[in-house]
Order: structure tokens, then sequence, then C-alpha cells
């Protein structure tokens, strides 16, 4: 092979300017970590809190991340809507329940104040995926990789901005659930029931969602279309409807993940769904994307280093007010991982191969 | 196959259209819609958006019904678009129903008493059966409209949309033909009102347009051949004549529209510019960049930093020199964040580069980096571009005095931003020719087979990460110059979206197509104020259809054309 000076140099600058990355990154961590113990600024206490916040926000991202995964794994496309599917769940839910707080519903059965605006928002989200589906991707089937991501890009501000439409720019209230105010006292840490209840609910749907693709004959038919799908389909798998049933699926995980970040952050607008759903995109891919235990992983991960990370590292290198770059570190997480390990913690190489 | 019934068919077209219609009632574009004309006293924007819905589910019905049926009836069509555009009106007046009984507008903010008196055309519900009727009437001219013969329908299409098209833009025409002097003010009060053409207006343009298509029919054949039989001398004069007519159009549209109009003008060259940057990134390269407001944000800061005489001002130096800086610090800039994502391909791209364009935009709004870009404040009093010479700088927030022409209004800076936006055309179009652009086109085809050729993927990717940079930071550079001031907030992924979107339609890797883009994405929205509320939901949905329907765009490159066509023409299908 013929390789001028001017190429080899290129290649050195290349590799040198990814280690300096790595070291910059490794270094700023490490000095800020340090630095942070040392001054003691916050008590044990409340970094447990940070951590059982980071928990719960990452079980959300968690269930966000599935269903990117899940497509992913059968279509390799990024579905960009995701998290515009996961915004519709959360007025859904928000929808259901302040009608259900006006009869008082709500104060009266909690438990079921809670699901049943999950169940709610997951059926909406999953009809709502499933025409998304039927409508932008379906027909772009067999196109190069760019012309289904960048419908997708049209299918996400589509749904933001006919819910801006529907709803207003507004930002809503979601209704209070009384039996989630205040704390429980676990081991003489204090921490908020409204968090637990999120990270238990999160868990329990993750636990269906891997049953079913476990156990169920779905389930068995999706892992063999994500395989092969014409193998799938000459063993006399419907292709399509497997497909569709893993967008619902999918979009109907990130409707609970909806009504659940709404329950934490109480607030619900029609541009609430950019910014986890990339999150949640960071999360798939962190854990290995197209791998479902990965995902949750990746969540948990990702939710725990946001939550602590802008107090643990960015405080100790001076860095004022750390928390508005708390974004910044979920992307600098996304873009690390993408650059020095697309396979994600638990998965394969899939980004630059196996187009 | 057995075929589907033809009505059942159209009953489900109906259903569909149905759903549309509500769609738009809810989305709030007929409320607000309503408030521009088409035609005045007659038809308005909101009722006219309706009434397509309704003409078009007949269409379409109509359409499936000649698909279906092996031998059709003229008749059959007409039912089927009877019964499609008769079960869109009959939902949308079970909407007015079903309002006048249960509060809907506890969940959509739209469906408000206004709608429903647009709906029923201020009678009350009691008259709620018009709407029907109105849509049984439509479908059925749906339906006749495809069985009419070309020569017919095409001038007719023709007319209608230009009389559309010149309602929309009425406001505009209207004040260019005032500022003309009394005569055209006259005539420009007798076609276009306050809000839309006037009937005579619209009796005019439609008029007018089917006897020029008609002429064109018959005569335009030979018009074409006569020009392509002149002498080679005789076509390159009438081809300098059209281009001395285009550039004195740009040259004095400014001039005679006033600032907004300019600064419009403006807002499309920057995208133009930022159009062709990404151009050379994804349409040539085939690296879909999400994160290119990055670029964009680099080169506005840098002007703005360099000659701002707010208090984050560094150099005070003019914006002559501070441009060029800019320009060559966004090509730094692509370089930094191009070597790291070399070896990422397709969509993984697209989202690492959404990450860098988040962070970049996080990282400026921040208090960590405020002593450095004014944070949430953003960086003020920019320096505006000097004819002349400055006066040394004085003290903070003074500006300097210009001792010649400053370029402050928008008018002004209208002529730099055009004056750019040709230049990196003619950049563009060079590269595209070159062997480096050609090896743009064959790393966007297959990476591993351009490799294999010969082509040094690092350096070609960088390149174009370079170069698209480049142009950004150029936008970036006089946008900052054109508004004054900075704000970290309007670097916004939208922004991104607003580039890929308008290369998207006016076709990838083209650069006419360029053009076309950002006067339709970015000019119309900007100068109808109606539409540019539902901006970004008309882009999704403009994305969507492109993709599905057009993924070459509207004004497709050659080779693109080629490309996507090229199996078809194999087939022998006639394109």
């Amino acid at each position: 092979m013929r390789t001028s000076i001017g190429e080899r140099l290129l290649d050195l600058a290349v590799s040198g300017v990814l280690w300096g990355f790595r070291v910059l990154l490794v270094a700023g961590i490490l000095i800020g970590t340090i630095a942070t113990i040392r001054a003691g600024k916050y008590t044990s206490e409340q970094w447990i809190d940070f951590v059982v916040f980071g928990i719960s926000q990452g079980s959300i991202y968690a269930l966000i991340a599935l269903g990117y995964t899940m497509v992913y794994g059968i279509l390799r496309m990024i579905n960009f809507a995701h998290g515009d599917i996961f915004m519709t769940g959360a007025f859904a839910g928000y929808f259901l329940a302040t009608w259900l707080n006006g009869t008082g519903f709500i104060d009266n059965n909690p438990v079921l104040g809670l699901v049943i605006p999950i169940l709610f928002a997951m059926i909406v989200a999953g009809g709502i995926a499933m025409l998304v589906e039927r409508i932008a991707y379906r027909p772009l089937r067999g196109a190069p990789r760019l012309v289904p991501l960048i419908s997708a890009i049209g299918a996400s501000f589509f749904l933001e901005y006919a819910f801006r439409g529907f709803f207003g720019p507004g930002v809503y209230a979601y209704p209070p659930i009384k039996a989630l105010e205040g704390e429980w006292n676990i081991l003489g840490v204090g921490i908020l029931k409204v968090q637990v209840v999120v990270a238990i609910a999160a868990f329990i749907m993750m636990a269906i969602l891997y049953f079913i693709v476990m156990f169920t004959k779905v389930g068995k038919a999706m892992r063999a279309v994500s395989e092969s799908k014409d193998t799938a389909a000459l063993m006399g798998i419907d292709v399509n409807r497997i497909i569709v049933s893993t967008f619902a699926l999918g979009a109907a995980m990130a409707g609970a993940a909806g009504v659940l970040y709404s329950l934490i952050y109480r607030q619900v607008g029609f541009f609430m769904g950019f910014t986890p759903g990339i999150k949640a995109f960071t999360a798939a891919v962190l854990g290995g994307i197209g791998n479902i235990p990965g995902a949750m992983v990746g969540g948990l991960v990702l939710g725990i280093f946001e939550s602590v990370g802008p107090s643990l590292f960015l405080e100790g290198l001076g860095i004022p007010r750390p928390y508005q770059l708390k974004d910044a570190i979920a992307f600098t997480m996304l873009v690390m991982i993408l650059l020095f390990r697309p396979s994600g913690i638990l998965g394969e190489r899939i980004t630059t191969k196996k187009a | 196959m057995k075929k589907e019934n033809f009505l059942w068919s159209a009953v489900k077209t109906g259903l569909i259209f149905g759903a549309i219609a509500i769609f738009l009632c809810f989305v709030g574009m007929v409320e607000v819609f309503s408030k521009r004309d088409v035609i005045e006293e007659i038809i308005t924007l909101g009722q006219f958006v309706l009434l397509a819905t309704m003409v078009s589910a007949g269409l379409v019905a109509s359409r499936q019904t000649s698909s279906l049926l092996e031998k059709n009836t003229p008749v059959s069509n007409l039912v089927a678009g009877l019964v499609a555009g008769l079960l869109t009106g009959l939902i949308l007046a079970l909407l007015v129903v079903i309002g006048a009984q249960i509060n809907l507008r506890a969940v959509f903010l739209n469906a408000s008493p206004a709608l429903y008196k647009l709906l029923t055309f201020d009678k009350g519900v009691g008259n709620v059966w018009i709407l029907p009727t109105i849509g049984a009437v439509a479908g059925l001219i749906g339906a006749a409209y495809l069985l009419l013969p070309q020569i017919l329908s095409r001038p007719i299409t023709r007319s209608i949309f230009f009389v559309i098209f010149m309602a929309l833009f009425s406001g505009l025409f209207r004040v260019i033909m005032i500022n003309q002097g009394a005569g055209m003010s006259r005539a420009a009060k007798y076609i276009f009102g306050q809000t839309g053409v006037t009937s005579p207006g619209a009796l005019i343009f439609f008029f007018g347009v089917i006897l020029i298509t008609i002429f064109w029919d018959f005569r335009g054949k030979a018009i074409q051949s006569g020009i392509a039989s002149l002498p080679k001398g005789g076509q390159l004069s009438l081809r300098v004549i059209a281009i001395i007519v285009i550039v004195l159009i740009i040259l004095l549209l400014p001039l005679a529209s006033g600032p907004f109009i300019a600064q419009v003008i403006v807002t499309v060259a920057l995208f133009v510019l930022m159009g062709l940057g990404l151009n050379i990134t994804l349409g040539f390269a085939g690296l879909l960049d999400l994160g290119f407001v990055a670029f964009y944000a680099i080169g506005a800061y840098t002007v703005g930093l360099l000659t701002s005489y707010g208090p984050f001002g560094l150099q005070h130096i003019p914006f002559w020199v501070a441009v060029p800086i800019a320009v060559l610090v966004s090509m730094g800039a692509g370089f930094m964040l191009g070597l790291p994502v070399l070896g990422i391909r397709g969509d993984y791209l697209a989202i690492a580069t959404l990450g860098f364009g988040e962070i970049v935009r996080l990282l400026a709004g921040s208090d960590f980096l405020a002593p450095f870009f004014g944070g949430p404040q953003g960086i003020i009093g920019i320096q505006k571009p000097c004819l002349g010479l400055l006066e040394p700088f004085v003290k903070v927030d003074v500006p300097r005095i210009c001792n010649g022409i400053e370029l402050g209004k928008p008018q002004d800076i209208y002529y730099i931003a055009v004056a750019s936006a040709l230049l990196i055309a003619f950049a563009a179009w060079r590269l595209r020719e070159s062997r480096l652009g050609r090896a743009w086109m064959s790393i966007r085809e297959d990476e591993d087979v351009a490799e294999a050729l010969g082509v040094n993927l690092i350096q070609t990717k960088l390149l174009a990460y370079m170069l698209g940079a480049a142009m950004a930071g150029l936008g970036g550079a006089i946008f900052a110059t054109l508004i004054g001031s900075i704000f970290a907030t309007s670097m916004q992924l939208l922004v991104s979206i607003n580039v890929v979107s308008l290369i998207i339609v006016g076709g990838m890797g083209s650069i006419p197509g360029v053009i076309v883009g950002a006067i339709a994405l970015i000019g119309l929205p900007e100068l109808l104020r109606e539409i540019s509320e539902f901006r970004y939901l008309l882009y999704g949905m403009t994305l969507i259809i492109m993709m599905i329907t057009k993924p070459e765009g509207l004004w497709p490159s050659q080779a693109t054309r080629r490309e996507l066509h090229h199996a078809e023409v194999e087939a022998g299908v006639k394109v």
C-alpha cells in the first residue's frame, strides 16, 4: 500500500486528537472528583439523595430507551420521533389524571389513580406510534438509511407542533397525588416517595417487557425478525405485523415513561420529549443498541451520572452553577460513547458495519 | 387478487379526509387562516383549506375508483367522489354537533366557539347540514376534475394556484405597487384588498393565467424550438439578458420593498449560505450533520467577540477583518469536530453531531463560560460594517464612529449577504465539478468502494466538514452583524433542522435547489405570518412527504436524478 508522509501525519493527528480527548476527559473527572470530595461540601445523605434521584430518573430513561433499542434491533433505524411519542403519553396521562382528580378518584384510590393514567398513556402512545409507523416509516422500508432518518425527524417535528397546536405552547401541571407526597425513611435516610414509586413502576414495566420479548410467541417472532427479516418471513412470520407490534410495544413503554416523568417533574409540555428522547437514545447506545438489558443498564448509568455528575466533578473543577451543564454531561457521554465504544457496555460493534 | 369494492374504498377515503379536516380544525389552522382571505368577502383561507380537503377527498376517491374498476364509467367516479366528499363534510358536521353538547375545549384548545361559528357559517348549530352539502358538491367537483381532459384541467389548476399565490402575497405586492406612484397605487387597490385579492382581481388573475397557459400549450413548442434554432450567439445573448434581468431584480428589490422585505431576504440569503455549506457535508459527501448550528454559532461569536464595543469585545477590529477570521475559526472548529467523528457512519453520525451542537449551545449559554461569552445575556453592541475608516475605540458601550458609509440597515447587509451567497454558490459549483467533489460523491455512494478506488477518506471527509463549517461560519458572522447581538438561545437545534429541511426540499447536492429550498422554507413563513405559526408542523409534514414521494427534492442535481431513476430507465419505463 502506498501512503505518503502527509497521510501518515494526518492519521497521527487523528489519533492524537482522540487520545487528547480521552486524557482530558478522564483527568477532568478525576481532578474534579477529588477536589469535590476534599472540599466536603456535601454530606453523605445528600449523595444518597443524588443517587436515588439518579436511579428514578435513569429508570425513566431506560424505559424510553427500550423503544429505541427494539426498533433499532429490528429495522436498523433511529426512531427520532420516539421522544415525542413519550410526550404524547405524558399528555394522555395528564388529561385523564386531571379528569380523575376532578372527580376525587385519585384521592380515594391512589393506586388506581396512578395505574389508570399510565395504562391510558400506553394505549394512546402505542396508537400514535402505529400511525407514525404506517404513514412515515413503512413506505420507506428498504430505502437508503438517511431517508427514514429524515422522515423520522419530520415525524418528530410534526408531532411536537401538532401537539402545540392542540394544547397550546404553555406547560400543564400534572395533578398531585397526595399519597405520593412526602418522604419515606429508609435506613435513616429520607427518600422522596415519588422517586421510589417511579423507579419501582419503571422496573415493573421493564420486567413485563422483558417477559414479553423473551417468553411469548410475539416476542420470539420479534427476536427472529431482528435476526433476519427474510428468514423470519420464510418461517411464516408476518414481518409487517411484528414490526408494528414492536413499535407499539416500545411506544407503550415510552408512554408509561411519560406519565412517570411528569409525576417527578410535574410539567407537561409539547417540547418535553426532545431532551429525554436524546438522553434515552444515549442510554440505548450506552448499553449497546439492540440489546434490551443493555438499555436498562445504560439508562440507570446515565441517570446516576447525570444526577451525581454536576456536583461530583464539575463543581470540583470550579464551575459555577454546574447543574446548568447537566444536559451537557449527557450529551458529552453520548458523543464519547459513539467515539470510543460504539458497541456500548453490553453490545456488539455496529456503528460502522452491519449497516 | 380480489379487488375492493369501489364504494367501500370511497368510504375509507372520506373517513381519512374527515380525520384530516378535524386535525386541521383542532390544530388551529382553520381558525388562524380564517383571518386571511383568498378572495375578499367570498372565501377565507380557512374555508379554502377545508374546501380543498373535501375536493381532494373527491379527487382521491375518484382516482381510486379508476384504478379499482376495470371498466369504469364516469358515473362511478362521480359517485365515489360524492360519497367521499359527503363523508368528509359529515364528519365535520359531527364535530360541530358533538362540540355543542360536550365541552371539547377542556382538552383541545382550538375547539372554541369561534371554530364552530366558522364551521356553521355563523348560522348556529341548526344549520349544520350546510357542511355535508358543501362536502358532497366539493367531492363531486373533485371527481369531475379528474375526468376533465388535460388540456382543460391544467390551465384551471394553474390559475387556481396562481390566484392563491397572489392572495397570499397580496400584502407584499400591494405595498410594492403603492410605492410606485399614483397610477400603480390605484391599480393595486383595485386588485388587492387588505387581506387578499378582490373579486375583480381574482377574475383577472384566473382568466389571465388560463389564457397564457392555453397560448403556451398551442404555441410553446414552437417558441421553444424557435429559441433552440437560433444561432449560438443569439442563444447566449438571450441567456445574458435573462441573467442581467435577474441581477437587476436582486439589486433593486430591497429599494422597492422597504426594510421589512429586505430583512426577510437577508434571512433567506443567510440560510442559503448555511444551506450551501451543509450541502457540501450532506448533499455532496452524504454526512448528515445535525449539529451544524454549532459552526454558525462559532462564526457569530467570533465576529461578536472581535468587533463588539460592548463589555465582551476583545479586539474592536473592523467587520471586514473579523469576517475572514471568523470563517477561519469556524473552519478550524470543523476540523476539530470532524476529526473525532470520522469513524462514525450514517445515522450515528447524525446523533453524535447533534450532541456536539447541543454542547456548544449549552456551554455558550452557561455561567461557566459567561466571563468570555456573556452567558445568557449574550454579546451585544456588535459594530456595524463601515466602508471607510473607523475611529479608534474609545470605551465600552460607545460605538466606533465610521468615517464613510456605515452599512447598518438591513438593506445594506442584504447586499453583503447576497454577494457572499453568490460567491459561495460559485465556489460550491466549482467544488462539485472538481476532483474533490467527485471524491465526495463517491464516498456518499459507498465508502468502501471509494476507498478501494484510492479516495483518501480522512482527507476528503475532513475537507467536507471544514468547508461546510466555513460557510456556516460566514452565515453566522453576517447574522451577528445584522442583528447586532448574539444570544446562545438563538443557536437552537431548530436552526440545524431548518437547514437540513431546506436542503432536502430543494434537492440534496443541488445548488439551485438550496436557493429554492431557502426561499420556500425560510422566506415564505417569514412573509406569511399566518403560516409561520404552523411552520414546523408544515416542515415536519414536508420532510415526510418529500421522503416518500420525491426523495430527490424539488430541484434535484443531475447526478441524483440519474441515480434515483436509473432503475426505471433500465427497466424501460418512461421517466
